[in-house]
């Protein structure tokens, strides 16, 4: 807590940097508190919840288990679709509440190719990787009609999304001719399971890929200042040259490559797929996420990383409620009180008092200067 | 406190990281004047009606109302509110979704229920007093922006205030509206109102008020009574220094003798745009600096805004450098080496949350493309170069554009737009809210870059600045180019001539 009294002394110093460095402070400093006040939650009541094991799991192969490893593994559709949801947040200033249905869509087609048309195949019909580019490539095309109706029919996202959100899962069903398909070739469940001999789930090695062609797109294209500007003030950015609607169509095409990406992972899991069931919910989670990670819900600046850690903390959350065995119906009620605790501390209002708390003393030291 | 005063400020201080806002400062306002508020950009004048409306909490010094015991405790807006300071401030802060009736009284009703009849009818007597001409169950937003001006004001003399703060009132509306209400505020001045004015326009200052205080670099240099303060030493005052002579800044620069032989830069024929603007020609040689002019609403920027791609052209013909160009879009001009800088800064020039860097690089950016975004190190160095070139007044690059007193935002889109090193520059309004000093500035960066043989399209409401910079003008009315003057016939009177079309009958 000393250091807010120093940085003014910085400041005048080098204020590039340590301003740029204070504002990522500052933007990420809900979710860090967060998620150490879960950590030391977990510390106090029950140290075990951070043991890792070596396990065998159900094809006697030793693997890594453990809560943590669950953390990083069942967040991974979470992290992904919160990435997404961040570009379409700051592009539009809405968010795309399809997600969830639109997973169940990518997850039917991957299957259906997969399974070619059969209700229970015991092979793969189709190279998995087609399957998955198919499986994108659909998702894609659901992305771009949201993205359509909001950058060019200028609908409101959560209306617009609103479309294939209910629609999303009857379509799904409609993929597979209202069937529930199963796969059992192991090589489907790869992605969503273990690979032979890595005892690391591999939906984190995909969430790490995604972070970090992410975190590549952002260094090495304008994907960040062309979002952002459009999402700021679209006006200006039309007369810079830039096209706000097509950048804002984009945005809903990248998501709906996460939101493939995700479903993929979702249905790998298991093999099959409960189109009603399946990742009911996340797209509140993933709005969650954006937000959690000081983002402001009405676009413009943002901050992926901040996002990508708020997926994580409600992973976190959602994971410490199940192993005190907070039973599944009253989950939900849990985590509504956390989140309301973190929404109201990561309000702009309560930031500022919190701000003026932590200026009170800096201001002195700024006075003898 | 003093005699007759209804507001004493004493030693007001404010900082904001790395910059002394405010050095204690006083400030006097007494019964039944109407009082300036002057000072070049950033000197204050904003951060001190901030503080006073309790938008800023202040670090130092103490507020005196009449009728409070006491240093008056003002938190919030709502707190000003209350002890009987109200606002109406540059931009239009009312909702314009709503009607006109609704935006007077929102947020002053008690109670949960809205008594609709009540409020329509109350709103109407105030409007029809004023002499403003809308209806109260109209939407606000349906109206000019100079009616949205005056039912601010409107809905702040409803609220029975000591004290009205006019914050740059007067920067949109044309000179009939101006007149109203000036007008207006002579009124309020006779029933006690005491009217903090907050102005660009010297002639504005010296038509209406009675007393003026001078800020420079967040101190008070002084009070004075009009009289005493001819409008030559005002401008010293503001800037610290002695004018050099505005009318001469054309001759300093040179006035190079433009050539206008050779193909013009750009050469439009039969233009004309979705935004209703008849066809209309228009040439710019190398070097050339010329103009659009004519009253509020004439078509000047919709001439400008259809070369650059900025509305939809419907019809006409482009030549750049004699050769045969589509332009469809802005991006197509700026390929072509068109800079625009709009006439609405912070609705079409400013990214508000972006930083200084990011504004000042955006455009240069774009032309170079998605996929090879400037490295960091290159982009500091643009906006470095920019802001010590232009002397932008910013904390650091890193600092949000909308955090920026007005003419240094300016400033950002003039030093983007630069940075682009274009062939030909559009500036719409350049000057429009700034201070004096700036102003200056810009029309001599103006007629340097003229100087090195770029050709520049200068619009500006005040014909004076024109004439400085311009040696061509094209007249504007009713949103069709009327004429065109140039060398001997670029006088005031000329041009007025022209605007009001009396030599047409």
């Amino acid at each position: 807590m000393t250091t807010p009294v120093k940085e003014p002394k910085n400041t005048a110093k080098r204020p590039h940097e340590s301003r740029l460095k204070q504002l990522t402070r500052h933007q990420l400093f809900i979710p860090l508190a967060a998620l150490a006040l879960l950590v030391l939650f977990n510390l106090v009541a029950d140290p075990s919840f951070f043991l890792v094991t070596v396990k065998e799991n159900s094809l006697g192969n030793p693997v890594l288990s453990g809560n943590i490893i669950s953390v990083l593994d069942n967040a991974s559709e979470l992290v992904i679709l919160a990435i997404g949801m961040t570009l379409v947040t700051a592009s539009s200033g809405g968010q795309d509440i399809s997600v969830g249905a639109a997973m169940a869509i990518a997850g039917s087609v991957i299957l259906r190719m997969v399974c070619g048309g059969q209700v229970t195949a015991d092979t793969m019909q189709m190279s998995l990787l087609l399957a998955v580019l198919i499986g994108i490539l659909v998702s894609m095309v659901f992305g771009a009609f949201n993205g359509v109706l909001v950058a060019y029919f200028k609908i409101q996202p959560m209306v617009a999304t609103l479309i294939l959100y209910t629609a999303g899962r009857s379509i799904a069903a409609w993929i597979n001719n209202n069937q529930l398909p199963i796969i059992n070739d192991l090589g489907f469940k790869y992605a969503g399971t273990f690979l032979p001999g890595v005892p690391i789930p591999t939906p984190i090695f995909i969430t790490a890929l995604i972070i970090v062609l992410f975190w590549l797109a952002l260094k090495r294209t304008n994907l960040g200042l062309y979002t952002q500007s459009v999402g700021i003030n679209a006006n200006s950015s039309r007369l810079n040259g830039l096209d706000p609607k097509l950048i804002k169509l984009m945005t809903y095409v990248i998501l709906g490559v996460c939101v493939a990406i995700a479903g993929f992972i979702r249905v790998s899991r298991s093999g099959s797929i409960n189109y009603s069931r399946m990742a009911e919910n996340i797209e509140m989670d993933a709005i969650l996420a954006v937000a959690l990670g000081g983002n402001a819900l009405s676009g413009g600046r943002f901050n992926i990383y901040g996002s990508i850690l708020g997926a994580y903390v409600i992973q976190f959350l959602t994971t410490t409620l199940y192993k005190y065995e907070v039973p599944s119906t009253a989950l939900p009620a849990y985590k509504a009180v956390v989140v309301i605790l973190l929404v109201v501390l990561s309000a702009p209002v309560v930031q500022e008092k919190l701000a003026g708390i932590r200026k009170a003393p800096a201001k002195t030291a700024k006075g003898v200067s | 406190m003093q005699e007759g005063a209804v507001l004493e400020m004493r030693g007001i201080c404010k900082y904001f990281p790395g910059v002394r806002a405010l050095q204690d400062v006083d400030f006097t306002l007494r019964e039944g004047e109407i009082h300036a508020l002057m000072g070049e950009n950033g000197a204050g004048k904003s951060t001190l009606i901030k503080v006073l409306t309790g938008v800023y909490p202040k670090d130092g010094g103490q507020v005196h109302i009449k009728g409070t015991e006491g240093a008056a405790v003002i938190r919030s807006p709502q707190d000003a509110q209350n002890a009987g300071i109200s606002t109406v401030y540059q931009e239009i802060t009312l909702c314009p979704n709503l009607t006109v009736a609704e935006n007077m009284y929102i947020g002053r009703t008690r109670g949960a229920g809205a008594n609709w009849k009540a409020m329509n009818s109350g709103a109407g007597k105030i409007l029809a007093s004023l002499g403003i001409p809308a209806s109260p169950r109209q939407q606000l937003g349906s109206c000019s922006i100079a009616v949205q001006q005056m039912v601010a004001i409107a809905r702040a003399v409803d609220m029975e205030c000591k004290v009205l703060i006019l914050d740059e009132p007067t920067s949109s509306l044309d000179e009939q509206e101006v007149l109203k209400l000036f007008g207006l505020m002579r009124d309020l001045r006779a029933k006690g109102v005491g009217i903090i004015f907050v102005t660009h326009f010297l002639e504005q200052v010296y038509e209406v008020c009675d007393r003026i205080t001078v800020l420079r670099d967040g101190q008070l240099v002084g009070e004075y009574v009009i009289e005493d303060l001819p409008r030559v030493q005002l401008v010293s005052k503001m800037l610290g220094k002695e004018l050099d002579d505005m009318a001469d800044i054309k001759s300093e620069v040179g006035g190079a003798s433009v050539s206008l032989e050779g193909a013009p830069v750009l050469e439009a024929r039969g233009l004309c745009s979705n935004a209703g603007i008849k066809p209309f020609d228009f040439s710019i040689h190398k070097g050339e600096v010329n103009g659009f002019t004519g009253l509020l609403g004439s078509g000047r920027s919709e001439c400008v805004r259809a070369i650059f791609g900025a509305d939809r052209v419907t019809g006409g013909s482009v030549k750049m450098d004699g050769r045969d160009v589509k332009i469809h879009k802005p991006l197509d001009a700026m390929k072509q080496g068109i800079g625009y800088l709009p006439e609405d800064r912070k609705g079409d020039g400013i990214v508000g949350d972006l930083s200084v860097r990011e504004n000042i690089i955006l455009a240069l950016q774009v032309m170079k493309g998605f996929f090879r975004p400037f490295s960091r190190a290159q982009a500091e160095a643009f906006a470095d170069e920019y802001i010590k070139l232009l002397e932008i007044k910013t904390a650091s690059a890193d600092t949000p554009i909308k955090s920026l007193s007005g003419g240094n935002q300016q400033k950002c889109i003039l030093a983007r737009w630069l940075l682009t090193d274009p062939k030909y520059l559009i500036l719409d309004e350049p000057t429009r809210g700034i201070d004096i000093g700036t102003k200056i500035e810009i029309q001599k960066l103006v007629l340097k870059l003229a100087a090195q043989g770029k050709s520049v399209t200068f619009i500006s409401s005040e014909i004076d600045e024109m004439l400085r910079t311009c040696s061509r003008l094209i007249v504007m009315r009713d949103r069709k180019a009327v004429g065109e003057l140039k060398d001997e016939d670029l006088t005031q009177a000329r041009i007025m001539a022209t605007i009001a079309g009396g030599d047409e009958a």
